[in-house]
């Protein structure tokens, strides 16, 4: 069956058309509910970290936004300064886009997280109980074997205790470093210092088992076989937790509240 | 192929002409998203619909389809069915998707949809082409769920995310095998699953050596 060129040039553009039509639309379309879910997604990672939601729990959607609005207050800050960004606007802020974005960061200090570039503002979280705050959570990120892991710390009140850590995205390989998600091993975060006497960031995975939270409050377990996870995290810890990360952040907050 | 019945077009994708066992089609996305239940019957899904979609497209288009021109008509259509499929997945099964991540859009490559716009919808009506579709997608789904319940049960001890044996690092007795978290499990399973097949229907061995085969895992070399 042999068609002239014009045939096929016009059969090319109407296929074109059509599918630009029915892709456009359902992107479209679908949109509304897809940001709904990325929102949704990251108040359930906020809560499991806060340590309000358990691990893998099924909850509805209007518990999770429920919990999240009651508990959470969520805050734009300038990353540099400290001091909190009230020109942004929270509900459609991605630290991660914005991370991206020449026009909204900066390029990074040499790290040994390998963190490239830096966002201008960053999303935090304060935890609420009967109006009191309960915790301070932050977002960290970092290089780990294969790719980078994305997570959420907690601070107790005093800045420096613990509360907990959770890695919502990353490609360790599953049994080693992807141990990362076991709660066990995330169970023993709560309760160790983040920070030495002199305020200098201190925790990390050391190798080999980490003594009880009293006598060896500054370690945590090392992952098994995955070494190079183990120091990753460390790494991505004390960076975010450092001058480069939320050091002007926490040094405000401890100036506030008189600690 | 003209006259094929329907019934038969339905039922030969499962064991008689299954696009992974005898095809050795789509083995990448078998690999790849089989480690868990519940994200290999969300990929089932959306390859069997895609493939049953595109079927049905270019059968009704067929007879319009410029000779020079059908493999880029093809992948045009079965690309935009691919775009709409994730984005629906997105909206509505928005955790499964995340842990889906690209194997979603590469559908796209799965040579099963396109293997099968070629060699059977260009030729058949509509009808014909949707139940061909229909069954060869859960031909593969088939595969898919068999290599996923036994990589799911004995690499993370749990069928459906439901814990069957308690593993250890939970408080149970059962040691995880890793090794089924890996790619190359799934290549022994589907391995296993050919042998198994081929035991079953011994006309299937073949007499020479299959160059298709082969091709399709260099086209495919990201076995992640």
């Amino acid at each position: 069956m042999q068609h002239s060129t014009r045939y096929i040039v016009g059969f090319a553009i109407t296929i074109c058309l059509v599918c630009a039509l029915l892709v456009a639309s359902a992107a479209v379309g679908l949109r509304d509910l897809q940001e709904a879910n990325i929102l949704l997604d990251r108040q359930k990672k906020v809560l499991t970290v806060a340590g309000l939601m358990k691990d893998g729990a099924k909850l509805s959607r209007e518990e999770i936004v429920a919990t999240f609005e009651t508990n959470i207050v969520q805050k734009v800050i300038d990353l540099k300064s400290g001091v909190a960004n009230d020109a942004v606007n929270v509900a459609a802020f991605n630290q991660q886009k914005a991370a991206k974005d020449p026009a909204t960061s900066f390029v990074a200090p040499t790290n040994a997280s390998k963190v490239r570039r830096l966002p201008n503002n960053a999303l935090v979280f304060d935890v609420m109980e009967d109006d009191r705050l309960k915790a301070l959570i932050l977002p960290i990120e970092g290089y780990g074997l294969w790719g980078t892991l994305y997570g959420y710390i907690a601070l107790a009140p005093d800045a420096r205790t613990i509360v907990g850590i959770t890695f919502y995205r990353h490609k360790e390989t599953p049994g080693l470093g992807g141990e990362v998600d076991n709660p066990r091993w995330k169970a023993q975060w709560p309760g160790r210092l983040a920070f030495d006497d002199r305020g200098n960031p201190a925790i990390g995975v050391r190798k080999g088992v980490a003594g009880s939270v009293e006598e060896d409050p500054y370690n945590v377990d090392g992952l098994s076989g995955a070494t190079i996870t183990s120091r990753g995290v460390t790494a991505l810890v004390r960076f975010w937790l450092g001058e480069n990360g939320f050091g002007p952040y926490l040094a405000n907050y401890r100036a506030k509240a008189r600690i | 192929m003209a006259d094929l019945t329907t019934r038969e077009a339905f039922i030969d994708p499962f064991f008689n002409n299954n696009p992974i066992s005898l095809q050795a089609l789509g083995i990448c996305s078998a690999l790849a998203v089989t480690t868990k239940m519940s994200t290999a019957l969300v990929m089932c899904a959306a390859v069997t619909a895609v493939t049953a979609l595109s079927n049905v497209s270019i059968s009704l288009l067929r007879k319009k389809i410029p000779d020079s021109i059908r493999i880029i008509v093809q992948l045009t259509v079965i690309a935009s069915l691919v775009i709409v499929t994730d984005q629906i997945l997105k909206a509505f099964v928005y955790d499964t998707a995340k842990e889906l991540s690209v194997f979603v859009g590469l559908i796209i490559t799965n040579c099963i949809v396109m293997g099968r716009a070629e060699a059977f919808a260009m030729q058949n009506p509509p009808k014909m082409a949707f139940i061909d579709g229909l069954a060869n997608g859960l031909g593969y789904s088939v595969v898919l769920m068999a290599v996923a319940l036994f990589r799911e049960l004995f690499g993370s001890g749990s069928v459906f995310g439901y814990s069957v044996l308690q593993p250890v690092n939970q408080g149970g007795w059962y040691v995880p095998n890793g090794l089924m978290l890996l790619a190359p499990a799934a290549f022994f399973l589907i391995g296993c699953f050919i042998w198994a097949v081929r035991a079953w229907k011994p006309e299937q061995i073949e007499e020479e050596f299959h160059i298709g085969a082969l091709l399709e895992l260099s086209n495919e070399g990201h076995l992640r």
